[in-house]
């Protein structure tokens, strides 16, 4: 429930900074860059399949309302949804209905023909998503239900920043004539607001260069979209899952082993050896993550 | 509602030219608020407004007993600059802010421009801008003027001029930022075709700038914060805007402290050094050890730390000395003098009242003539001749009288119109445009600025504290 919930948010996300971006950096809408956004959501694959070309409208379409994309954000909500409607008794009546709401706004739209103003419609998205963990923060017990929801929603978030990352360094990186240009600091400037980063990056950084921009997204401890901080968070919320039910199980080596092979990267290594490789490693130790939480909690 | 019946009748206008069709680059524009209804375009403009509201853009007009906050009217239509004139205004504005930092740094060290009789000397000194308090300071890297935001207006003939310099603290900054993150969403097609310029990096260069200007004995990264006269001011806003999308501090008088001949920030970790503060009062308030002694907003001391070179401030304290309304008539010759360059963008041709054949004439033909009070700005201290009623201009000619060394006159100029959305109809409304310029390791023009409009019609007045609106401005990639 809450993973498909924050995917959607970041799809929403993603969409309308990059609609932002293409207008700053003056492409017109033919050779706008949308492609990227397809390859962040890890889709290239389907869309091929079944697109021309990924033009604006497409790839908007493919990721916002195209239901036979799972990762679409209706799916996504249509998904959580279900779910929600599956643990109906153990979430508070206002998260249900948030999420309810959130689900018929996006499904009205989509029987659209056009709609008027999509950065407002992206914007409603993301203000669901937010006021849905506001609601489960202030109106749910925090006992093992809340912690399986914040563990999911922080591996899946881990999961958007490390793929963010690596999509926009392999864009940007090989322009050599971007490098410490105005365009190169509105590019990583968008990567961060993608992050929702922007702000918080300032007070750390001040001025925009792909290290330092890396650097934060990885590793800042306090950040809350930051690859370290959701990890953490998801450990902690682990860690009291196995202690409440007072079980032992594999899924806490497996975390444990993803949050200290984090901590042993430095930024300087990680861009010297390849950041690519780095967040394949991520994502595989990542995955094992996943599966070993299915297996111990949720297979019989 | 769309340009159909739109007259740009005797003026210069800036998207239609005098033949009734749209100037070609500005086309797309047209082209994109003709195909929308009115009831659309009416949604687009209240869409705007409503996200100004949302984010809290109002800013306090002093003495309004209505309510302390408005939000700056927004025009949806934008204004648009051809690349080839703003190539001209980047130049002509960069050659000014060069030529006016070195006049600053000489009239308060060498006074070489004095000595040589370029400007008279009895004008600088007797001039109440004129700080004794800077003598013989050098700052770092000899820049004085760090932020600028000159107020440049275009006559009939499409001629710019510059109208002010602004070297103090000229605000608005935030309002170009602002209002091109909404102008985005309410015409992206036109956006888009038209490759507009960006500015969203501006706090970037802003950041640089002030990095660039550390004390020579700062170590490491320079702390930098921005210095506010707090939440009551009309720019507060803007203030926390720009040290929130720098990610430093924003500081009021009482957050800081003078320790040993440095300025101390208090943090919840203890003190901490400042190195350069981007300050937001007035000089006559920033240290009532120096200038007013009633001044609770400033520093004790900071001058003294100033002087020794423990921190940076900008702009610099003293700047005010070149804003005054009567050394601005002399800047063709200040440009002459150290550059040995004619002005690129001239002057509006002014008229002293401390010359005495000068101030004859200004008070012979008051009714056609814009009169000013050398030291304010916002529109106040004004008068609009051909405006003004007798009773007006009788007071404003005892003022002369009285002293005539702070007055200046102008002829009016029939500033250029631009289309406007006026209730049920797009209407031509007067603008003028302020470009900001940061002046750290070299001179950077942000390529869009501040467009005031405004918004009564026949209005000459654009400033917001006198019922001015702002306009997005597009300044476009090629030339």
């Amino acid at each position: 429930m809450s993973r498909y919930l924050e995917r959607a948010e970041n799809v929403a996300r993603f969409i309308s900074v990059n609609e932002h971006l293409m207008l700053d950096l003056g492409l017109a809408p033919g050779n706008a860059q949308w492609n990227p956004l397809v390859t962040t959501s890890g889709d290239d694959a389907d869309f091929a399949k079944r697109y021309d070309d990924p033009s604006e409208e497409n790839v908007i379409y493919f990721l916002t309302f195209d239901k036979k994309n799972p990762n679409s954000i209706i799916s996504c909500i249509a998904r959580a949804r279900e779910n929600a409607r599956t643990v109906r008794e153990a979430i508070s009546s206002e998260m249900w209905e948030e999420l309810n709401l959130l689900y018929h706004l996006v499904e009205q739209n989509s029987r659209k023909r056009r709609i008027d103003n999509l950065q407002e419609f992206y914007a409603q998205i993301r203000n669901a998503s937010h006021l849905f963990t506001g609601l489960s923060e202030n109106t749910m017990s925090h006992g093992e239900g809340w912690h399986f929801a914040r563990m999911a929603r922080m591996l899946e978030r881990a999961d958007k920043t490390a793929r963010l990352i690596d999509v926009k360094y392999f864009i940007l990186l090989p322009d050599p004539a971007y490098v410490d240009s105005t365009y190169d600091a509105i590019e990583w400037g968008a990567v961060l607001k993608s992050a929702n980063a922007f702000e918080m990056y300032r007070k750390y950084f001040h001025s925009i260069n792909y290290k330092d921009v890396t650097k934060f997204l990885i590793f800042d401890k306090y950040f809350p979209r930051s690859i370290t901080y959701c990890v953490n968070i998801a450990a902690d919320s682990l860690d009291a899952i196995i202690s409440e039910l007072g079980v032992n199980v594999s899924a806490k080596q497996e975390m444990e082993k993803l949050r200290t092979s984090l901590a042993s990267y430095s930024i300087d290594g990680i861009l010297g050896n390849g950041l690519h490789e780095f967040i394949d490693i991520f994502q595989f130790n990542l995955n094992i993550v996943d599966q070993a939480i299915n297996k111990s909690f949720f297979e019989i | 509602m769309n340009f159909d019946d739109y007259q740009t009748k005797d003026f210069f206008d800036e998207l239609i030219g005098s033949d009734g069709n749209p100037r070609s680059l500005s086309t797309p524009l047209i082209e994109q608020i003709n195909s929308l209804s009115a009831k659309e375009l009416r949604r687009l403009q209240k869409a705007a407004e409503v996200a100004l509201y949302r984010q809290g853009i109002t800013f306090s007009v002093y003495g309004d007993k209505k309510g302390t906050e408005k939000i700056i009217p927004f025009d949806i239509i934008p204004r648009v600059v051809p690349g080839d004139e703003w190539e001209i205004i980047d130049k002509g504005l960069k050659q000014r802010i060069k030529a006016l930092n070195l006049f600053i740094d000489d009239i308060y060290n060498e006074k070489k421009i004095l000595k040589d009789g370029i400007v008279p000397e009895d004008l600088i000194l007797s001039s109440a801008c004129y700080l004794k308090q800077c003598i013989g300071i050098k700052p770092p890297g000899g820049v004085w003027i760090h932020i600028t935001g000159t107020d440049l207006v275009r006559d009939k003939d499409g001629k710019y001029y510059v109208l002010e310099d602004n070297l103090r603290c000229p605000s608005g900054i935030s309002y170009v930022l602002q209002n091109r993150a909404i102008q985005k969403r309410t015409f992206p097609q036109a956006f888009a075709a038209m490759k507009v310029r960006p500015v969203s990096d501006y706090d970037n260069h802003l950041y640089n700038t002030l990095k660039n200007v550390a004390p020579k004995n700062c170590v490491g990264k320079p702390n930098i914060i921005v210095l506010t006269p707090g939440i009551y001011n009309s720019a507060y806003f803007e203030h926390a805007y720009l040290a929130q999308q720098m990610g430093v501090t924003l500081a009021e008088g009482s957050d800081l402290t003078v320790i040993d001949d440095c300025v101390m920030l208090r943090t919840t970790k203890g003190f901490e050094k400042v190195d350069v503060i981007y300050r937001r009062i007035d000089d006559e308030f920033i240290d009532p050890l120096a200038f007013r002694p009633d001044s609770l907003l400033g520093i004790p001391g900071i001058m003294q730390c100033y002087r020794k070179g423990n921190v940076t401030l900008a702009n610099a304290p003293g700047t005010g000395i070149a804003d005054d309304k009567a050394v601005y008539a002399y800047v063709p010759q200040i440009i002459k003098y150290y550059l040995g360059e004619d002005a690129i963008i001239p002057n509006v041709p002014t008229y002293l009242c401390g010359d005495e054949k000068q101030c004859e004439y200004v008070l012979k033909n008051l009714n056609s003539l814009v009169v000013k009070a050398v030291n304010l700005s916002g529109g106040y201290g004004m008068l609009i001749g051909s405006k003004s009623t007798p009773a007006e201009r009788k007071e404003f000619a005892e003022k002369i009288k009285a002293d005539p060394r702070n007055y200046i006159a102008q002829p009016t100029l029939c500033l250029s119109r631009t289309p406007t959305i006026c209730g049920n109809q797009i209407e031509g409304r007067h603008v003028d445009l302020r470009p900001y310029i940061l002046y750290g390791e070299s001179i950077f023009v942000l390529p869009g600025g501040l467009t005031r409009v405004a918004l009564t019609k026949g209005s000459l007045v654009v400033n917001s504290s006198q019922g001015g609106g702002s306009k997005d401005t597009w300044v476009m990639e090629d030339a």
